[in-house]
């Protein structure tokens, strides 16, 4: 039911929000304000808007008073212009002849002045009454989404995510940096609280990832470019060269055992560089895909031209009949369409080094809590035998610092969430392998989750010591006999008051999370926004906390905070489900933004035509006119900006809309 | 004016960085000053110099325009293309006698609330020292002006006795600023 559109009728309403907004704007009295303005036939005020009851008031009232346009003042459009849309709708009046104020996030909750808050509020009402009056008909364009999806990190979040896709028949890319996936998981002992065995629980997980039919691992791989719009991705992959066809190979690692280097002799990067490994490795046993890769950097077949022929090809000798080693692979790129992306790219673990009082690098006796992870597991540098870096010491004492890098203002705010209980899970196991007297240096014990409180209880009743206060420094420097040769902890007791050095043989720092250095390469590739920590940022911190402003791309894992295992998987089966409700649909609704050109007035200047980014604008040579291809078109307004002519217009942004908001704005003295 | 004078400032955020980072701002409870009203369009890059003139000509004491940082647009480069006609209307304003301080072009990003405050704060008590533009009424001046330029050209003419001539004078009145 179209009503006649020669009249506008304009329902204006505004909303208290509770008290959000009513406590600073005075709500009855703006609407008796907008009451008085041209065109508001009614103008109310309500406790909630965004409620079923306020939307129900809106449909009602186009019935009751033939509305054929509203204006909400309320929050922010970016929550809930959707809402008021579908309610305009509901009413039966086509829902761009609507638009909305926002008096909260702009208003009521930024100002402290009563009188000032209320007055601009009516002026912008007063703008969004005198914009609503120009706005057009329009409809939403469908645009049809690619099915596939592409997800970027191979951690726990990404594996999970992808399963939970490839099993709903979905195709997905998984696009792995390093040789192998399983992320910062791969390298844990056990996982807290239930110590259940982290590579028993991950690596089936892995295992079955390489091996799903709707699932293209793309390891040792990193995405270079991205460009598109929701449901029609394109995406630039660039595979690093492995030196192995990863088609041939099949794992088998005799080329390993038969490199030229009898020992092992390079850091080995999984083991936290407290192993070696060869030029020729395989990053872990389970490794995802068991494929072996080559470092150039330090094989010698890649350094013939300084060292000649100390290289003898062994390892393609091993390899024999397979043919996998290829030493003259080269960067490839891969081009896929996606569309939809699952962001999960983890997280980097705090550089100990930047605080130097705790003697990390300097002191051997110092470990991060990933190093200790490696020492405790069956599989690490040790075989699972705690001992000190001279290979052979057991440690006696044990102090485990917690909020290395975290809840610091000269280092990271933050808290980490999770080296509260994973410095637990640490002092359990060292204890376990070493019987040492562990001491943990905790600020406040934080323990919320599903048996993290009990684990805790059970932690102190093992006997574990905990020490209220933030470590001061790790010495070397002994005051007594006892401390020779030991590793002193200075700490206040702040529940004891005073300070106490405990002397230990060696000490553990719980490091924290942070974003990975290059996330704000990744930010950017991906069109995505950091909080001001950088880490990616949640389209809402609860109602969209997998969603980013950029449509069709979702975050999962830590690369958007701190978190633990169980959250994380949470939120990538939560991404998931939300790449699924697109994909499902179909189609994608688009926002009607876009720009068109008037043929008749356009004069042929071809100003717009190099201000495209999306080179959605074409000249006919013939005619002498830019047309805009709508499909392409992402609504950006440049265009329009710069028509000498006046000739290209927005939908929704219009110069007639927009300048009737200006005026709007001012007019309210 | 007879009311307190407080400087009045429109400011065009984009959608994807500016706006947002103003929400952030309400999220975060900042406070700031009350002046400014926001019109949200897509991105910088749709601000037309015809808003900023608009604006001012309708009785704004300044302009604020926020956008994405370089390299962040949402549009890939709209915000270089905002950049460009900023430099050169800033340049233009200066010549018709409009105080640099008055326009403002600043990128704010999605996660910066608290730029958001800092700018609209420092921009309030920079055009609050500048005092009100105060376009509107000049305009009337003009107006007024011409109109008795008009009368003097007739008056001379009629005492002249030169034939009127029809395309020697304004047929009707050329309002500035409509």
């Amino acid at each position: 039911m179209e009503m006649n559109q020669k009249e506008i009728r304009i329902g204006f309403y505004v909303c208290h929000c509770g008290s959000n907004i009513a406590a600073m704007v005075d709500c009855p009295d703006v609407a008796k304000y907008v009451g008085t303005l041209p065109n508001v036939v009614l103008s109310r005020d309500y406790k909630y808007m965004c409620s079923d009851p306020g939307q129900e008031l809106i449909a009602k009232d186009i019935a009751e008073h033939k509305l054929n346009r509203i204006v909400v003042a309320s929050c922010s459009p970016l929550l809930h212009e959707h809402t008021f849309r579908g309610a305009v709708e509901a009413g039966g009046v086509n829902p761009f002849f609507f638009h909305m104020v926002n008096i909260r996030e702009h208003d009521s909750w930024v100002h402290t002045d009563r009188k000032e808050a209320t007055e601009k509020a009516k002026g912008l009402s007063q703008a969004a009454i005198a914009r609503v009056a120009k706005h057009k008909k329009l409809e939403q364009k469908k645009v049809p989404i690619h099915p596939d999806v592409l997800v970027v990190g191979g951690g726990i979040a990404g594996i999970h995510a992808a399963m939970t896709l490839a099993n709903a028949g979905k195709k997905v890319y998984l696009v792995e940096r390093e040789p192998s996936i399983g992320g910062h998981m791969a390298k844990f002992d056990k996982t807290f609280p239930t110590l259940d065995c982290a590579a028993c629980i991950l690596t089936p997980k892995m295992s079955a990832v390489g091996s799903h039919p709707n699932i293209t691992l793309l390891s040792y791989s990193e995405v270079t470019k991205m460009s598109g719009y929701v449901g029609n991705y394109d995406v630039t992959v660039k595979r690093k060269p492995r030196y192995i066809n990863e088609d041939l190979c099949t794992g088998c690692q005799d080329c390993i055992s038969h490199c030229v280097f009898k020992e092992p002799k390079f850091a080995d990067e999984f083991n936290e560089n407290l192993s070696k490994r060869r030029p020729v490795y395989i990053p872990f046993p389970q490794a995802t895909p068991q494929v072996v890769l080559i470092d150039p950097e330090v094989c010698l077949n890649f350094k013939r031209s300084v060292l000649t022929d100390k290289c003898k090809k062994t390892c393609v000798e091993a390899c024999g009949e397979k043919k996998a080693i290829d030493f003259t692979q080269k960067e490839t790129l891969l081009d896929i369409k996606v569309g939809t992306i699952i962001v999960s790219t983890g997280f980097q673990t705090f550089d100990a080094k930047r605080i130097p009082q705790y003697g990390y690098g300097k002191y051997p006796g110092v470990y991060t809590a990933l190093e200790i992870e490696r020492l405790v597991n069956t599989s690490g540098p040790t075989g699972g035998h705690v001992v000190l870096r001279d290979g052979k010491t057991e440690p006696k004492s044990i102090g485990i610092i917690h909020c290395v890098g975290s809840r610091d203002k000269k280092t990271n705010r933050w808290c980490s969430r999770v080296c509260c209980m994973y410095s637990m899970k640490l002092a359990h196991l060292l204890k376990e392998h070493t019987g040492a007297e562990v001491y943990n240096f905790y600020i406040d014990m934080r323990t919320p989750g599903k048996g993290y409180e009990e684990f805790y209880d059970k932690l102190l009743e093992e006997g574990n010591h905990f020490i209220r206060g933030r470590v001061g420094e790790v010495t070397d420097w002994a005051f007594t006999k006892e401390e020779e040769g030991k590793l002193v902890i200075r700490v206040e007791d702040t529940l004891a008051g005073y300070v106490r050095r405990i002397p230990v043989d060696m000490v553990v720092l719980a490091t924290g999370i942070e974003p990975h250095s290059d996330s704000n390469d990744v930010r950017r590739l991906f069109n995505m926004s950091c909080g001001s920590e950088g880490f990616f940022l949640e389209r809402h911190p609860k109602l969209a906390p997998v969603n980013t402003f950029n449509d069709g791309i979702y975050i999962a894992g830590c690369c958007q905070g701190p978190r633990d295992i169980p959250d994380t998987v949470a939120q990538a089966g939560a991404a998931a489900a939300e790449c699924m409700a697109l994909i499902d649909k179909g189609h994608i609704e688009q926002e009607p933004n876009t720009a068109f050109v008037l043929a008749d007035e356009c004069c042929g200047c071809k100003s717009c035509l190099p201000l495209c980014p999306y080179t959605a604008i074409t000249f006919d040579e013939a005619l002498g006119k830019a047309s805009i291809n709508e499909a392409l078109c992402k609504g950006c307004g440049t265009c329009v900006a710069a028509c000498p002519s006046g000739s290209i217009v927005q939908n929704l942004f219009d110069d007639e809309e927009i300048f009737s908001e200006i005026k709007g704005v001012l007019a309210y003295e | 004016m007879s009311k307190e004078w407080k400087p009045r400032i429109v400011a065009f955020f984009c959608n994807w960085c500016t706006y947002t980072a103003a929400d952030l701002a309400g999220v975060s409870r900042l406070k700031y000053a009350s002046n400014t009203r926001v019109i949200r369009l897509m991105c910088s890059g749709r601000v037309d110099p015809q808003f900023i003139l608009d604006a001012l000509s309708k009785g704004a004491d300044a302009v604020l325009i926020g956008g994405c940082h370089p390299f962040d647009c949402h549009y890939a480069e709209g915000n270089y293309k905002c950049l460009r006609r900023f430099e050169m209307l800033k340049r233009m304003l200066k010549d018709m006698g409009v105080e640099e301080d008055r326009i403002r072009l600043e990128w704010i990003s999605a996660a910066e609330g608290a730029k958001v405050k800092t700018v609209i704060n420092e921009m309030v008590t920079k055009v609050t020292e500048l005092g009100p533009l105060g376009m509107p009424q000049k305009f009337e001046e003009w107006d007024k002006e011409m109109e008795q330029l008009t009368h003097h050209v007739q008056a001379a003419d009629a005492a002249q006795g030169a034939p009127c001539c029809a395309h020697a004078q304004p047929q009707k009145k050329e309002v500035a600023h409509v």
